[in-house]
């Protein structure tokens, strides 16, 4: 319209183009979209919601929303679908990928699974993490990381910015992602995580929570659950151009009715649950851009081994449960050893505007299973107490889901890598090391393959330990520990509440010859679903261990006065006596004396003596001890009076 | 007035006149007797003030919250330990082995969805480490295994994970029972705690893990969550390596034992943590034989050393059962001071006194009742001597030697508990306080840290701060440096003050040629000293010795230690005692006198009430110590007088006698033998507690040398007069 009425010569020719332009780029959307032939050229979304019940009576629900937008020179800056501010993001920073994770509450490794490609990628240490992988000289990184930190903190709402001081991110080596320079990582374990995260980064969506999967997203049910992580995953290359994958994982325990009348059956009896129940709301419609719009249903690998026994093979309504729309498709894990059952997962799609997809599951008696386990549960703690000193300590314990691992081969090792990132007011001795298998002490040149330490530095770089184990597969236990010291800060570097501790980060243990890859055998169609194709990405098994709090020696802040006050005299104490010694001439002061001692009257008489003397009228105080002996009746008397008006007054 | 009293004596030859400070200094220095007789009587005074100078207690944190939110332990959760309590009382009946509660437990553990684990630990004995003593982390004794395996204990250990928290910090719940015998009222402390726990599991408001230890007090409550702190802070990696000895039948044992707890699931003897703890409460259900119209609560909260937790935990917990709860809070009182005349006569002394300044202002506040004053007495006297005792209370003190602030709550009702109504009431109350103090707790943002660490307490809602208490310690401790510098300065100045007391002054050396030989003379009197001194160390090390030997009874024990000790003060008198008559009673009383106002003033910093109840007994003592023969020289009366007060204080003094005296009073004396101290001793130094040190140091070679002051042969001196 501007254009219009700028330029008043070629109004109805400039109308008119844009009237033939418009149709031509709606249809061209909606080409892209509804046609496969050319999906590899457009801009795509796509949305998948993941549900799979949990052996502790939760329910665990992925989603995971995909868009992606071909290399920028097919479309310029413009976007239909891809939200802009990421595009702008990548170019500008030149990001190769990044993650970005805001996570509340833990993930349980020992009941939510640990092998899985849920748990391996979407378990995030809590709080705020963020990685990048740069696309620029080394040179220029630092300076990058700085500004994409601003920029990723106003975009979402968070203080990811506190992320740009050199003391609180890291360059690892080869522990995190093998052998990259251009890597920058760091962690927020205090951030903490709520809707003003969520509403920025439901804002990427094409559709916001409005219409589609998202509309699930009911903010109280949402945050109700045991684990909430929201995460933002970016990858961007020359030839396929930006993918980003934005994905929800959330852990909730559906409410249970209780029937009085099966109290005690009911007690045993995995809670029933749908999708309405626990997301308290119903898919509204379909998101229309979204290329496809599925819910995904797992049965796990252990809970269909313990189904076959029981004799109902992989029906989705048997006499255990119920699964209530009937599912589209049924994908089989397919599994390099014959004869063992796997999981399998049922597709549900979601086409229809009116009928909203419901799925719901209805248990009918009860089952126990247990989740994969990864080979080694870990655990990180602090041993010590006291402001001065501490030891860290990382504990492998043996699961038995390595044990056919083991059976498997005989005399096979377990590799073990471990990234930990540490503050620099703990210091850490990192000659300290020391190794424990299945407690016996080990040297460590026996059992650690490759170790690379970077020393924390005052202020500057935080410490960072990569170090990567090698043990045999028949090992019960692993035990690390490392001595620190607790450093002091300037007054000014105490965060707010300092009084509750310092964190560090939790450390990250990967297993690089365990995977958590999965494939699927499929009736008639190839798998074009992007979260079974993320699934099927060779992912190595990892996990986060939990953040530490140590506590350091903290000052008094509500006293700063006192303080000051006390050390302010403790100085004036010292230094004017220090001067004093040091100025003072004594032969010549005793000349001075000598000379006045005859006439010198000392202070507290002559200021009395003057007192008395004004009182009395006179100038000059030389009569001393009547004048004194009359001050001090005089001292008395004020003090009498004083009192008797007081009593008197009240 | 100062200067005027400082010039006094003119200056002899024409010297310059020294600075103020200097001049005030000789001048306290002058009149030291003076000084000191009014510094103690203002420090006695000022320590019988403590009770009126108590201020009531406040919530200083305001995270805090206690009470704002409504207790969500309702009568469901009282029918859930009912039942809890009943099945315990089922197995406890039966009576199979020890583990027959743990598996209980680990059960219910389990169907609340907590994660359980057991903690097995060997008692270990007390054993004297003289070495060990302010230090808690004694990892090598732990390698020490020389029990049988049958001998050890069995903690079960539940953690609820908060759902949304980050698990960094964690509140801690203890409820000590005796596996082997259980009694109805620890079987209800087990109730009420599993109902608190699976409240716990099922609220939405946690933010920190919540650890509930159900220790099994077979071989005592301090033992089991002692072993478990240590394990939850210290681990030993090198577990299996250390204990080849008994390691067969150990590991037999566990697999026996995990035989026997059939609960499904893996890991249950795998030592599980859940971060810095914020606080830990202890407690128990006591059945009392006096009925009350109220049911109680009691606080225990010292820990070694005289260590106390936060304030603040106490007020939460105060404020909760008084104004939520309506229970009647007690803290620990000496009895026997409720019904002494003496404080009752002070008090109503304080009384008067009160009604007076209350006449002349009605803004001071001294107005406290007789009752009330000599009640309050009666708690601070306790206050006062379980922390210069320096043993723990009760197993909340483990938690100190780790820098948590934790509490013991004993709860007692009011009836029987036989009755099921009042044992529902009465639970109602004991859930919903524990929750509301859980809640208040894990609103904290930080650890405890805004109120206070130094204090005493005068009743369950009035304290004395460190700023107040301080003033009476500080007030007795004065004199000392100024009496031993105008024993030491010597002459003129001691001329004087001797001459206000009415001494003869000749036994007191005034020549000059002892002026100018005597400079260095000190240093014979600090050889002596620190003679004394040394043997006061060997005499503590002795104990260790002493263990080592097969001896039984306490009286053998401490006959051969009295014994031994003597010996060795013979042994270095016959050494060293040709230099001890040299150097002069004054010297060596004034080098006396410094090194305990040293070691007041260091134990002061270590366990303020040792220092405190150390001062009392031995300031007089070192301030009236004077020779037995220059005594004699004065007149009748005089002579009496300060022979009886010399004696009596040496006999008060010394420390057997001292605490046998302290525990009379605060217990009975009908108790009190002569085997009584070196159990006493034993107690002290297998809690590490400083106050051992504090009186074999400090209080036995100063005992040692005011009676050989007292006994000095003054023949030198009063020869020359």
């Amino acid at each position: 319209m501007a254009v219009l009425r700028h330029s008043a010569a070629f109004p109805f020719l400039l109308l008119l183009a844009l009237l033939i332009c418009i149709p031509a780029l709606v249809s061209g959307v909606w080409l892209n979209d509804d046609g496969g032939g050319v999906e590899e050229e457009g801009e795509q979304f796509s949305e998948e919601l993941f549900l799979k019940p949990l052996p502790d009576r939760k329910v665990l629900a992925h989603f995971h929303f995909q868009s992606t937008v071909p290399p920028s020179a097919a479309n310029g800056r413009h976007h239909h679908l891809f939200p802009k501010a990421i595009a702008q993001l990548v170019q500008k920073f030149q990001i190769k990928e990044l993650e970005l994770s805001f996570t509340q509450g833990r993930w349980n490794y020992e009941s939510w699974g640990g092998s899985d490609p849920i748990s391996s990628t979407n378990a995030k240490p809590p709080g705020v993490e963020l990685w990048a992988l740069f696309d620029l000289p080394v040179m220029e990184i630092d300076a990058t990381w700085k500004d994409l930190t601003h920029a990723l903190s106003g975009l979402f709402c968070a203080s990811i910015n506190f992320l740009e001081s050199s003391t609180s991110y890291f360059a690892p080596s080869w522990a995190f992602r093998s052998n990259v320079s251009n890597l920058r990582y760091g962690a927020l374990p205090r951030e903490a995580v709520c809707t003003e995260n969520l509403t920025p980064w439901l804002k990427l969506l094409p559709c916001r929570d409005k219409a589609g999967l998202a509309s699930l997203l009911d903010r109280p049910s949402i945050y109700k659950g045991y684990y909430h992580s929201q995460r933002l995953q970016l990858t961007s290359t020359k030839s396929t151009g930006i993918v980003l994958k934005q994905t929800l994982t959330v852990v909730l325990k559906p409410d249970v009715q209780r029937n009085s009348a099966h109290s005690s059956l009911d007690k045993s009896i995995q809670p029933s649950w749908s999708v309405s129940s626990m997301f308290k709301k119903n898919v509204t419609g379909l998101c229309v851009p979204a290329k496809t719009s599925r819910i995904f249903f797992e049965l796990e690998t252990n809970m269909v081994v313990e189904l076959e026994k029981l004799g109902y093979g992989d029906s989705w309504s048997n006499s255990i449960f119920d699964l209530s729309p009937n599912p589209v498709r049924v994908f089989k894990e397919s599994n390099p050893l014959p004869g063992r059952s796997n999981s399998i997962i049922y597709e549900f799609i979601n086409y229809s505007e009116h009928e909203p997809l419901d799925l719901g599951m209805k248990w009918k008696l009860p089952f126990i299973w247990s989740c994969s386990q990864a080979p080694f549960h870990v655990s990180r703690f602090l041993m010590g107490s006291g402001n001065e000193r501490g030891s860290i300590a990382i504990s492998l314990q043996s699961t038995e889901s390595n044990k056919e691992f083991l059976a498997k081969s005989h005399g096979c090792n377990v590799q073990v890598l471990i990234f930990q990132v540490v503050p620099w007011y703990v210091k850490v001795y990192y000659h300290t090391l020391q190794v424990f298998i299945d407690g016996k002490p080990q040297s460590v040149s026996d059992v650690i393959e490759k170790i690379q330490v970077s020393p924390s530095e005052d202020k500057l770089f935080p410490g960072t330990l990569e170090l990567m184990l090698r043990y045999p597969c028949s090992v019960q236990s692993v035990a690390l520990t490392l001595d620190f010291d607790k450093g002091f800060l300037h007054i000014d570097e105490y965060p707010p509440d300092a009084n509750q501790g310092f964190d560090i980060p939790s450390a990250l243990v990967t297993f690089p010859n365990f995977h958590s890859s999965r494939s699927y055998v499929e009736d008639n169609f190839s798998i074009n679903s992007p979260l079974l194709l993320k699934f099927q990405e060779k992912n190595v098994v990892r996990s986060y261990t939990e953040a530490l709090l140590v506590p350091l020696t903290t000052p008094d802040f509500s006293m700063p006065y006192n303080v000051i006050t006390f050390t302010c005299t403790v100085l004036a104490l010292f230094f004017g006596s220090l001067l004093n010694v040091l100025r003072r001439r004594v032969g010549e002061e005793e000349r001075l004396l000598n000379s006045k001692d005859t006439t010198r009257i000392r202070l507290i008489p002559l200021l009395l003596s003057k007192f008395s003397s004004k009182l009395k009228g006179r100038t000059d105080g030389t009569p001393k001890s009547s004048s004194l002996l009359g001050s001090k009746f005089l001292l008395i008397l004020v003090a009498v009076l004083a009192v008797l008006w007081h009593y008197i007054s009240n | 007035m100062a200067a005027e009293a400082g010039d006094g004596k003119p200056q002899p030859g024409r010297r310059p006149r020294s600075r103020l400070i200097v001049r005030l200094g000789a001048l306290l220095v002058a009149h030291s007797v003076l000084v000191s007789v009014v510094c103690c009587i203002a420090g006695s005074i000022a320590f019988l003030l403590l009770p009126v100078l108590a201020k009531n207690t406040y919530v200083s944190e305001n995270a805090l919250m206690p009470g704002s939110a409504n207790p969500m332990f309702s009568s469901h959760d009282v029918v859930e330990a009912n039942r809890f309590l009943k099945e315990i009382l089922d197995r406890g009946s039966a009576k199979v082995t020890g583990t027959e509660i743990a598996k209980l437990i680990g059960q219910h553990v389990v169907d609340v969805g907590a994660e359980l684990y057991y903690h097995k630990f060997h008692p270990h004995g007390n054993q004297f480490h003289p070495l060990h003593f302010f230090s808690s982390i004694t990892n090598t004794m732990e390698m020490q295994y020389n029990s049988s395996c049958t001998l050890f204990g069995l903690n079960s250990v539940g953690i609820i994970r908060a759902p949304r928290g980050d698990g960094k910090e964690a509140i801690v719940l203890v409820t000590p029972y005796n596996s082997q015998n259980i009694g109805q009222s620890e079987a209800l402390s087990l109730g009420l705690a599993f109902s608190i726990f699976s409240l716990l599991s099922r609220v939405t408001w946690l933010a920190k893990d919540i650890v509930w230890l159900a220790a099994d007090s077979r071989y005592g409550e301090y033992t089991a969550v002692d072993s478990w702190l240590k394990d939850y802070h210290n681990p030993l990696f090198l577990s299996n390596s250390g204990k080849i000895g008994t390691g067969v039948c150990f590991e037999e044992n566990i697999l026996h034992l995990l035989d026997q707890l059939k609960v499904k699931g893996p890991g249950y003897n795998i030592f599980k943590r859940a971060g810095t703890m914020a606080a830990a409460l202890v407690f128990k259900v006591i059945e009392k034989k006096e009925k009350e119209e109220r049911d109680s609560l009691t606080i225990y909260a010292e820990a070694s050393n005289g260590q106390m937790p936060n304030l603040d935990l106490i007020n939460i917990v105060h404020y909760l059962a008084v104004h939520r709860q309506g229970l009647r809070v007690k803290i620990g009182s000496m009895h026997s001071l409720l019904k002494a005349a003496w404080l009752k006569f002070v008090g109503e002394m304080l009384q008067l006194f009160g009604k007076l300044t209350k006449h002349l202002n009605p803004k001071w506040k001294f107005d406290i009742t007789s009752a009330e004053y000599v009640e309050g007495t009666a708690t601070l006297a306790s206050s006062i001597y379980y922390q210069a005792l320096g043993v723990p209370t009760g197993s909340h003190g483990a938690f100190r030697d780790y820098q948590v602030d934790a509490i013991t709550l004993e709860l007692s009702p009011r009836f029987s508990l036989n009755n099921e109504n009042n044992r529902s009431a009465f639970l109602l109350r004991g859930g919903r306080l524990i929750e509301g103090v859980i809640r208040s707790v894990n609103n904290l943002l930080e650890k405890f840290h805004q109120s206070f660490f130094l204090y005493f307490l005068t009743a369950p809602h009035k304290f004395v701060s460190v700023g107040v208490y301080m003033i009476p310690f500080a007030l007795l401790l004065a004199p000392l440096p100024i009496v031993s510098a105008a024993l030491f300065s010597g002459n003129d100045n001691l001329g004087v003050s001797t001459e206000k007391v009415n001494q003869e002054p000749g036994c007191i050396g005034s020549s000059d040629t002892e002026l100018r030989s005597g400079s260095w003379k000190w240093l014979q009197a600090a050889k002596v000293v620190f003679m004394i001194h040394l043997w006061a160390i060997i005499v503590s090390l002795l104990p260790y010795v002493l263990s080592q030997f097969p001896l039984t009874t306490p009286i053998t024990l401490l006959l051969v230690w009295a014994a031994l000790s003597i010996c060795i003060l013979l042994i270095f008198y016959l050494i060293f005692g040709a230099c001890s008559t040299h150097c002069g009673w004054e010297l060596l009383k004034s080098v006396m006198i410094a090194a305990a106002s040293t070691g007041l003033s260091l134990m002061s910093v270590i366990n303020f009430s040792t220092a405190q109840i150390g001062a009392m007994l031995i300031v007089p003592m070192c301030l009236l110590v004077q020779p037995l023969r220059k005594q004699m020289q004065a007149g009748v009366c005089r002579k009496a007088v300060l022979v009886i007060c010399n004696l009596t204080i040496a006999v008060v003094g010394f420390p057997p006698v001292a605490l046998l005296i302290a525990k009379g009073v605060c217990e009975d004396f009908g108790k009190a033998g002569v085997g009584a101290f070196w159990e006493l001793a034993q107690l002290l130094w297998s809690w590490n507690s400083a106050t051992y040190l504090y009186l074999l140091w400090i209080h036995l070679p100063c005992w040692v040398l005011c009676l050989h002051i007292l006994l000095y042969p003054c023949i030198g001196r009063s020869s020359k007069a």
